[in-house]
């Protein structure tokens, strides 16, 4: 039971980072909070849905083409709706705004124009279960494991040994002395906000999968926002094991207290740890900068 | 017909309480609640509990109502604004304690869970409201034009010099807080008892979002263009008879708009008055001459 729970936690708890450290990147470059990243992720849910049932795509075509829409719809968000704002030079509340706005927008135009339906994944790997000494744990699980590490992994690496990951982690720090050491910020952060999207991709596709696509799951995603101030915002080590601390946590309250209380219990470690570590575990940002 | 209109007016009346208790927190230190319908629950729950199972009169059920309002937002405010962190991190605490709020009245014995409380006395009539109304936009105007509403105006435009200036931030943000969280629980008091019926779902993230909305649209900084704001988006679906829905997309996409073109809203620091008014007739006049 315990490791069994522990391996659920691991699942959620991947995709939960995943999201988180798609959300932190857009904040280490452009400190605010892009609140449109939910929606993203919902989006991306949508499009490997649509591209398994409607178009009768394989399972690994449909997560390719949801990392490529997802990572479109993410650079679009920039492009309208930040970029204008960015050339003003103006308050990280007002990118907050917009991104607020652009999260109203997009969910309510799923709800308009798709519906309100809740649609269920064909099941590709959900049946079935690997057993293990008395511990099963599901193939979708597995896969969710694998590919959501795999990934923090991949983007880890990119971060560290590219020129371009060079580039990110310099802008991190400073975006505009990054700008006049000959970095196009321009390029610099419609590349983030395509990788971003990337994840976005990835981890709507494993929720659709594990829960049901529908036009709020966003208060799913809200999870990733949790997780990245726990992990203190900005930091992607944090963002990591943020995801994953609030995943396993959840899933054992869950499975030991109850389900109901889950939400409200994420929400007090949330404001515990505010209270004890106000910067989350990993937090750069104390106060705002001047 | 008139009971029609004296109802939409009532609706927008009630919405114009909370939008004015939001405007003083959001529009006056530049944090971001993303949880507001939750104050209004509480405000609602508590009113409408005392009136319906306990006999309290109704008035004294309002004035509780709106200091458990307050007393919440205390109680969140406390621990999320000590640390003087960055506005993301109480915009993302305010969005998990909003859902929190929402499954513990699903969830609560004395709140029936999501069956709602039926049959709740109708006292909300239009003079009541009318007089909330006044009353909380007095109190708002006085509030933001004494030394609180300076100083939370410092706070807002650049918090490191308010700060240097001997302001002390956590306090003014805490008492903007409490205020705009005794608004709510006030308006969800009247709303209980002129809904005559409330269940947990009413509370969604629709409501704080159409809260926000108004504030932003009507310019931040301002009392009455956010009061304007909340009657407009009231009002004009009632009157089109439009699908709500697509109200919901047109909301978030007014945010996104605003922010590009017109960052300071409808009024934009400015509050409505006779100067105006006869500066828009000069306006028409010197239009209609030429």
């Amino acid at each position: 039971m315990f490791v069994q729970t522990l391996l659920t936690g691991l699942a959620i708890g991947g995709i939960y980072a995943l999201m988180a450290v798609g959300y932190s990147l857009v904040f280490s470059i452009l400190n605010f909070s892009n609140f449109a990243y939910g929606s993203i992720i919902m989006l991306g849910a949508y499009i490997s849905y649509f591209s398994m049932v409607k178009l009768g795509l394989p399972i690994g075509v449909a997560i390719v083409l949801s990392i490529l829409g997802a990572a479109l719809l993410c650079y679009l968000n920039e492009r309208l709706a930040y970029s204008p704002l960015r050339k003003r030079r103006a308050s990280s509340l007002f990118f907050m705004i917009s991104a607020m706005g652009t999260a109203i927008f997009l969910e309510n135009l799923v709800y308009a124009v798709v519906g309100a339906h809740f649609y269920a994944f064909p099941e590709v790997f959900t049946k079935s279960n690997l057993t293990y000494r008395g511990v099963s744990i599901g193939v979708l699980d597995v896969f969710a494991i694998a590919f959501s590490f795999t990934a923090i992994y991949a983007l880890h690496f990119f971060l560290q040994k590219s020129r371009t990951g060079i580039a990110i982690r310099a802008a991190s720090y400073d975006i505009q002395v990054c700008g006049l050491n000959g970095v196009n910020d321009k390029h610099l952060i419609g590349l983030v906000f395509c990788l971003a999207g990337g994840l976005a991709g990835i981890s709507g596709t494993f929720l659709g999968m594990k829960y049901i696509v529908y036009p709020t799951m966003g208060w799913i995603t809200n999870k990733a926002y949790i997780a990245a101030v726990i992990g203190g915002l900005g930091s992607l080590p944090g963002a990591v094991v943020g995801g994953i601390l609030l995943g396993v946590t959840e899933t054992f309250v869950s499975a030991y207290v109850s389900s109901v209380v889950r939400d409200v219990f994420s929400f007090s470690l949330l404001v515990l740890l505010l209270m004890v570590m106000p910067t989350g575990l990993f937090g750069r940002f104390l106060e705002e900068k001047v | 017909m008139w009971q029609y209109i004296s109802g939409v007016i009532s609706l927008g009346l009630i919405y114009v309480i909370a939008t004015v208790g939001l405007a003083v927190f959001t529009g006056f230190t530049g944090l971001f609640s993303l949880g507001h319908a939750a104050f209004f629950a509480i405000g609602a729950y508590t009113a409408a509990i005392l009136t319906y199972f306990y006999g309290y009169n109704f008035y004294l059920a309002l004035a509780l109502g709106a200091a458990a309002g307050g007393l919440v937002g205390f109680l969140i405010g406390y621990p999320t604004l000590k640390a003087k962190l960055r506005t993301d991190y109480f915009a993302i605490a305010t969005l998990g304690f909003g859902e929190a709020i929402r499954v513990l009245l699903e969830n609560l014995p004395i709140t029936q869970g999501a069956r709602g409380l039926p049959g709740i006395r109708a006292y909300t009539t239009l003079p009541v409201l009318v007089v909330c109304t006044g009353m909380v936009m007095m109190f708002a105007w006085n509030l933001i034009h004494s030394r609180h509403g300076r100083a939370s105006i410092a706070i807002r435009e650049d918090f490191v010099a308010a700060e240097m200036m001997g302001v002390n931030i956590f306090i003014g943000r805490l008492r903007s807080l409490v205020f705009s969280a005794a608004c709510a629980g006030l308006a969800g008091g009247l709303f209980a008892h002129y809904y005559c019926f409330i269940q947990p779902s009413m509370f969604s993230s629709y409501m704080s979002t159409q809260m926000t909305a108004a504030v932003v649209a009507g310019g931040m900084g301002s009392i009455s263009g956010p009061a304007i704001a909340t009657l407009i988006f009231i009002g004009i679906p009632e009157a089109l008879r439009v699908a709500n829905i697509w109200r919901l997309v047109a909301y978030g996409l007014i945010l996104v708009l605003i922010m590009i073109f017109r960052p300071q809203g409808l009024m934009g620091y400015k509050e409505l008055n006779m100067d105006m008014i006869r500066g828009w007739g000069r306006r028409i006049r010197k239009a209609v001459g030429a």
